[in-house]
């Protein structure tokens, strides 16, 4: 048997012994869910593919001027519906503009129209909806009955009607028509969770410190719900410019010399027989935008939202 | 059950009345009145008697309850703009129209959707799968006015499908169906979409549900479990889905009529409202937010009427 001598042991001290460090870096929610929206291969195409769009619509009527030397606006009678060539690349429309300088020029109102009517939409479905859910009762049975009749009310036709009824067609008044029942998802996906977090510690805490339902609401709540109202806002951004393009085929939205890949499109489905690329570049302008904030859309549910991860 | 439907239609009556309510004070909130651009040149006392014809010399608040009492009796009001035409007229001729290609297209974009969807959910990671997820990507990037027309440019012309046009009054049934293909198939195109993309979710869903491998391990058959236990399970939330569909097969067929030259309802929509023929614009409005509601009604009935967990008297949603 070994003999176990005071020279065997050793002190080694303590020094390097702090278990509670935090090995890796400190993460925020914003960076961890930018972490795994890095990992969805197709969500990053997507932002990519979508920020190159948005770059063109800023950029693209000058590159078209520097192509084809003419402004957007330019009429020539003498190349009208020309197919694309190597001075007008994506050809020339009916009065003989540069479709590539318009295409971006259009491109700029349809995605305006999207990103300004989700914004309207979201802050005023956000404060209904957190109104609605933090009171509860009576407030809540009220404001909830009045979104129920508003949403039963077809979206389209009630848009038709304001669309008619502001004769103007300026995109002010259009936005307007297409805000004015859209709002209601929002409210209804905001007042569920208010109503969920609303039973939270950190509420209750809140209420116990004094803070007064609006503080609450604006500092608590809504904060609290920002992953799922981005997600709605990437999803509701392509319904807008679908609804824009669908007026403009009506002939309620976009009035020339104005115009938008609605508009254009429009045009384009009276000649396709015979000019198919003016019907051709705005369709594919309009499916790979709303392709984009489609597949941007599930990528930053996975990445903003886990738990409905499929 | 009687309770439920009762507070339903209550409810549907003061949606109606807010319709009618907003329509009207907006049609008549518009400068001028619509008569105006017709008669600038008739004589004063003839365009006194027109005016006095269509009760545009009454007050609003009058012609208000002048226009519900009609409502009531059914009668939605004459056109401005062609005199002799009635919103009613258009509704009856042109309704069944609509109505055959709307039905059309909800059957179709069912029966291939919910194919489509179970086999892949069934088939998970198969080229079924994937052409599911390349159809349901496409369902929801490209415009229906755009899907017509290239339907229009690819098929129309050939095989016997006319490039756009309706039948006439008295054709035989199967010279009636080719008209109808393309403007169905255009409609039914993001139906067939939503409803694959939903079906392979709540079917993956139900595989993995207990009662599954339950049914499995007492020994029934392959067959058995697919039809009685995961399809009729699955397609439940699919009611759900089934209300927004009506809108957006509404709104579709407004471009879709209009591109294939359908004598539609929605064509007719369109057509009053280049000519700001208010009063046919309000009928319209009326009719068709009537009949989103009523089919509202009804996929609500039959959601509590397949699936009995639902409560009844309980608040929905």
């Amino acid at each position: 048997m070994a003999e176990l001598s005071k020279e065997k042991f050793q002190i080694i001290g303590c020094d390097n012994f702090n278990a509670d460090a935090i090995v890796r870096p400190n993460m925020t929610y914003w960076q961890d869910a930018w972490r795994r929206l890095k990992k969805n291969k197709v969500a990053i195409f997507s932002l990519i593919l979508l920020s190159a769009i948005i770059i063109m619509c800023v950029i693209g009527p000058w590159i078209g001027k520097l192509i084809s030397g003419v402004d957007y606006t330019h009429q020539n009678i003498a190349i009208t519906n020309q197919k694309p060539n190597s001075q007008y690349i994506f050809g020339t429309d009916n009065l003989g503009r540069d479709m590539f300088g318009r295409l971006w020029i259009g491109g700029r109102v349809s995605i305006a129209i999207g990103i300004c009517g989700t914004l309207i939409e979201v802050t005023i479905g956000t404060l209904y909806g957190g109104i609605s859910g933090y009171f509860g009762g009576l407030v809540d049975d009220i404001m909830m009955r009045i979104v129920e009749v508003l949403n039963s009310i077809p979206y389209m036709i009630i848009v038709i009607l304001f669309a008619v009824v502001f004769d103007n067609q300026g995109i002010g008044s259009l936005l307007l028509a297409l805000c004015i029942t859209g709002w209601t998802g929002m409210a209804r996906l905001i007042r569920g969770q208010v109503m969920q977090l609303k039973e939270s510690e950190y509420v209750l805490a809140a209420q116990a410190l004094g803070s007064d339902p609006k503080r609450i609401i604006t500092k608590h709540l809504i904060p609290n719900t920002i992953g799922i109202i981005i997600i709605y806002m990437t999803f509701d951004i392509p319904g807008f410019i679908f609804s824009e393009a669908f007026l403009s085929f009506i002939g309620l939205g976009i009035q020339p010399p104005d115009t938008s890949w609605g508009a254009m499109c429009s045009f384009g489905q009276s000649v396709i027989d015979f000019y198919p690329h003016e019907l051709f570049f705005p369709a594919l302008a309009i499916s790979l935008t709303m392709l984009s904030f489609n597949l941007l859309g599930d990528g930053l549910r996975d990445a903003l939202d886990p738990k409905l991860r499929q | 059950m009687v309770r439920y439907i009762s507070k339903r239609l209550g409810y549907m009556v003061l949606t109606l009345w807010v319709i009618v309510t907003i329509t009207f004070f907006l049609m008549n909130s518009m400068p001028g009145n619509p008569i105006t651009s017709q008669v600038k040149q008739l004589p004063a006392q003839v365009k006194e008697n027109l005016m006095a014809e269509y009760g545009l010399d009454k007050p609003v608040s009058e012609r208000y309850v002048m226009y519900v009492k009609n409502l009531l009796k059914g009668n939605m009001g004459d056109s401005f703009v062609t005199p002799g035409i009635s919103a009613n007229k258009y509704i009856h001729d042109r309704f069944p129209n609509s109505a055959r290609i709307g039905l059309q297209a909800v059957f179709v974009g069912l029966a291939i959707g919910l194919t489509l969807g179970i086999i892949a959910g069934f088939k998970r990671n198969t080229g079924v799968d994937y052409f599911v997820i390349f159809i349901a990507i496409l369902g929801v990037s490209i415009p229906s006015f755009v899907v017509a027309a290239l339907l229009q440019k690819g098929l129309g012309g050939k095989a016997g499908l006319p490039i756009a046009g309706w039948y006439s009054q008295g054709d035989g049934f199967l010279n009636t169906i080719k008209f109808t293909i393309l403007p169905t198939m255009a409609l039914s195109f993001s139906s067939i979409a939503t409803y694959a993309r939903y079906m392979k979710t709540s079917v993956l869903d139900v595989i993995s549900q207990d009662y599954i491998i339950t049914a499995q391990a007492k020994g029934v058959s392959k067959v058995s479990i697919a039809w009685k236990h995961i399809i009729r399970n699955a397609i439940l939330p699919i009611v759900t889905i089934l209300g927004p569909q009506i809108a957006s097969i509404i709104t579709g067929s407004f471009v879709i009529e209009r591109i294939f030259a359908i004598p539609g309802l929605g064509n007719a929509m369109i057509d009053s409202i280049s000519a700001k023929d208010y009063n046919m614009i309000m009928g319209f409005t009326i009719f068709y937010s009537f009949l989103y509601i009523v089919s509202l009604l009804v996929v609500d009935i039959l959601y509590t009427l397949i699936d009995p967990r639902i409560r009844l008297s309980g608040s929905k949603k």
